[in-house]
This record gives structure tokens, sequence and C-alpha cells, in this order.
């Protein structure tokens, strides 16, 4: 079947099986290999991309379903070779260890941002309660995303917690 | 993970939608796939043909009927979460929508299809038997209305047919002095993951004494069901804590409960009381 979508900003087609699953299209057919396949039953959330504006999995949907969508991934995140606030957050505050988790991560961050610019702690860690992190224990990636948070909003982020030390 | 292959067609009419269930009796309906697709590539289920809903326009809106508000097929969790109308008129079910699986599930998942896979820990099955919702199905034939009391069959098995589709769960207003409340216990602690035991709550206060109570209980048995021996021993009582405690004790009553991974048939009857106890107390406290 062909499909067609914009993935990055950019208009893609292809010609795919119904059973293709968006990850995989976006994968192998596009090569976007940031998109992460890991879990597998839309548990561990490193398959999330932004679609129309909301994070999905995109290793629970099937390519077909995305037709006429706007899809997200982190390859599109950076703007004119500059990291996206919440990438650059991840850096700055060590929000990543292996980095498998990483990129669903970060969409999810995103996407909780775009809804809620000034979220509490509890909030971001609710905003990400659909990605596992089996390295950090999550402590960095929540600062990251207040990191984020506060240079969206014009802020300055608060230090660095081992800059207290 | 691939699924086994499939056709696939997404009708822009639920008519076009109605006649391919037909001629395809091997057919799936998708809406979400949150349920659909995790079977799917686990190969539990291998349907010859995949009809996607996601197309089809009118399906997607939560509306006021007057005395009553529909939660359209195409309605996602997150949609129910934040809608003034479920907050207001049906709050087990906002709730219940908000606990349900993770943030990118709930952007995608609706709440039709819940109630459809009917899976026995499901959080909106038993929001929908408290709030005395009626599904209301669609087949070519026309559309039928079912009360929710005798939609949840059996162990993922609802009363609709294969060429059926769950176009519309639709929830009596709340009158005055009518709330309702939902609590649980995740499988993954707090309010996360499908309800090791999970309770629903609708109640009605007139006159300093409880006049109507409908009270449902998720995770403990075969099927969400309702919990009748609370409801009944909280009719007519004053709503203390004494009696609210001493109902909930009747939670598991007629309900054959069942043993799982999660918790043995002593851990789920207490757990089912504990929070029929404040699935009741928070109901009664919205309630005024």
């Amino acid at each position: 079947m062909q499909v067609s979508m914009s993935v990055n900003g950019r208009q893609v087609s292809g010609d795919v099986e119904p059973r293709t699953l968006l990850v995989h299209f976006l994968r192998e057919d596009r090569g976007l290999t940031g998109t992460h396949v890991g879990c597998e039953s839309s548990y561990c959330g490193a398959c999330t991309v932004k679609m129309d504006g909301k994070a999905v999995l995109s290793c629970t949907m099937l390519a077909v379903q995305a037709e006429g969508a706007d899809i997200t991934t982190v390859e599109g995140l950076a703007e004119n070779g500059e990291l996206h606030p919440v990438q650059e957050g991840f850096w700055e505050r060590h929000g990543l260890q292996c980095g498998f988790c990483t990129p669903g991560m970060i969409i999810s961050a995103v996407t909780l941002l775009e809804e809620n610019d000034n979220p509490s702690e509890e909030e971001i860690r609710r905003g990400i309660e659909g990605n596992l992190c089996r390295c950090t224990g999550y402590h960095n990636i929540v600062r990251a995303i207040e990191y984020a948070g506060a240079k969206m909003r014009g802020e300055e982020p608060a230090p660095a917690e081992w800059e207290n030390a | 993970m691939y699924p086994r292959q499939f056709d696939y067609v997404a009708p822009s009419s639920l008519e076009e939608a109605l006649a391919a269930l037909d001629a395809n009796p091997g057919a799936k309906v998708l809406a979400g796939g949150m349920s659909l697709l995790p079977m799917m590539k686990m190969r539990l289920l291998s349907p010859e043909m995949v009809v996607d809903i996601g197309r089809i326009g009118g399906l997607g809106d939560i509306t006021d009927n007057g005395d009553s508000i529909s939660i359209g097929a195409l309605v996602t969790h997150t949609e129910v979460s934040a809608s003034g109308l479920v907050q207001e008129h049906g709050a087990a079910l906002a709730t219940a929508a908000s606990w349900t699986g993770d943030r990118q599930v709930r952007n995608r998942g609706t709440c039709c299809g819940s109630m459809v896979h009917a899976d026995v820990a499901a959080d909106q099955p038993v929001a929908a038997l408290a709030l005395g919702a009626t599904m209301v199905a669609a087949s070519s034939g026309g559309t039928r209305e079912i009360a929710a009391a005798d939609f949840f069959v059996d162990t993922m098995m609802s009363a609709l047919e294969p060429n059926e589709i769950l176009t519309e769960v639709r929830i009596p207003k709340a009158g005055p002095g009518t709330a309702s409340a939902y609590d649980k216990l995740g499988r993954r602690g707090g309010h996360t993951d499908y309800a090791v035991a999970g309770v629903a709550a609708s109640v009605t206060r007139s006159n300093g004494s409880i006049s109507a109570a409908t009270v449902a209980v998720t995770g403990v048995g075969n099927r969400p069901v309702l919990a009748a021996g609370v409801a009944d021993a909280l009719v007519g009582s004053d709503g203390s804590d004494a009696a609210v405690e001493a109902a909930a004790a009747h939670a598991t009553d007629g309900i054959d409960v069942l043993e799982d991974l999660y918790g043995s048939v002593g851990y789920k009857t207490h757990l089912a009381q504990v929070f029929a106890a404040r699935a009741v107390k928070a109901a009664l406290s919205a309630a005024g």
C-alpha cells in the first residue's frame, strides 16, 4: 500500500505492507534509526514519536494509520545545527547513560513541555511515566527536563546540583 | 514483532465499515489499536482483515445530549480524562481514563475500545458499570443499546457481535446529590498499570441518607462486575464512615474471586474491600 506523511517537516511516501509498523517504516524505509525498538509491547516508550503534536508509540501503530499525519522524530528536533532545549538539557544535566531510551524520552519531554511549559517535578515524572530508563534512576532526566523548561521559558536554568556540592 | 499478514481497509463512513464487517466475518475493528495491535504482534490474534475506523468522521466527539453525554468511538483516554462534561457527570470514568496505560497509550487508545476489549483488570469498564452507562452498538441492520450491566459477558468477551461496532458510550447526567469516584491499586504500585483490584462507585445522597448507589469491581474476577452487596448495604444508610466500611465488607459477595500473578484470593478480596470503602467515601464527599 502507498502511504504518505510528513516526517520532520518533509513530505515522504513509501510502499508498505498493511502490517508494517510505523517504527519500521521510519527506521528501515526512511533510515531514521534514532527512533528505537525496545520492548515492542507498548511498555518502554523507546519508540515514542510525535504525531500531530502528541507523543505516541510508533511500535504500536501501523504505518498506514499515520497516513497524512505530521510526524517528528528525534532527528527532527535540532534546528540549523542547534540542539533543541530538551536535547541540550539532557547534555547539560547528564540525562542519559547508555542512551537507548533517550530518543523516546526526549520526544516525550518535548511534548510534555509543549503542553505545559512550567511543569512541577511530579508533573514531569508523570509525563515520562511511559518511558522506561534502566540506567539513570530518572533523577537526572527530571533535572534535564527542568533545565529545558527554564530555557524554553527564557529563564536561566537552576545550576546543576554538582555545582553546589 | 510483526503481526501476521492481513487485508486492511480504512473506510470513510460507518456504513462502509459495517459492510466490510458483514462481508468479512474474520475482520477486527481497529480504532486506537492499543489493545488490538499488541495482541496481533504477539500473534494471540491474527485477523484476516483489519477495518480501521480512524478515518470515519463524527466518531471523535464527546457530546451533550441534554439528559446524557455520549463518548464517541474514536475519543481517546486523554480526551475523556480532560473533558469537563465527563468530569462533571462521570468523574469515575474521567479518573479511570487518566489512570489507563501511560501518556502515549492514552493519546491513542479509546474509551470505546477499552469497553470492547473487556479486560478483567481494566479501569474504564467498571466506571461504565457504576455510572449505569449504555453501550450503543451499530451494525448494518441498525443500532441497539446494551446496558453496561449486560455488556461484560466473560473474560475479554463483551456482548458486541462480530459485525457490530461500539459507536458510543452513553452516560446519564448526574442529578443533584449524585457523584462518582474510582480508586485502585495498580500492578506497578499506586495507580500505574492494570488494576490488581479497583472499585468504581456512584452514589446519590438525599435528605441525609444514601438513596441510590451503584458499585463495581475490577481485577478480582473473570470480568468487570457489579458489587450489588455493597450497593444494597449503602442504600438507606447515613453514609457515615462506619456505614461505608460495613457496606464495603460485601465487595466480593457473589463474585468468584480468582487468584492471579498479582495476588491471592484473600489479598484481592481484602483490596476490593479497601478500595470499595475509599471509592464510596470519595463519591460521597463529592456528592456533598
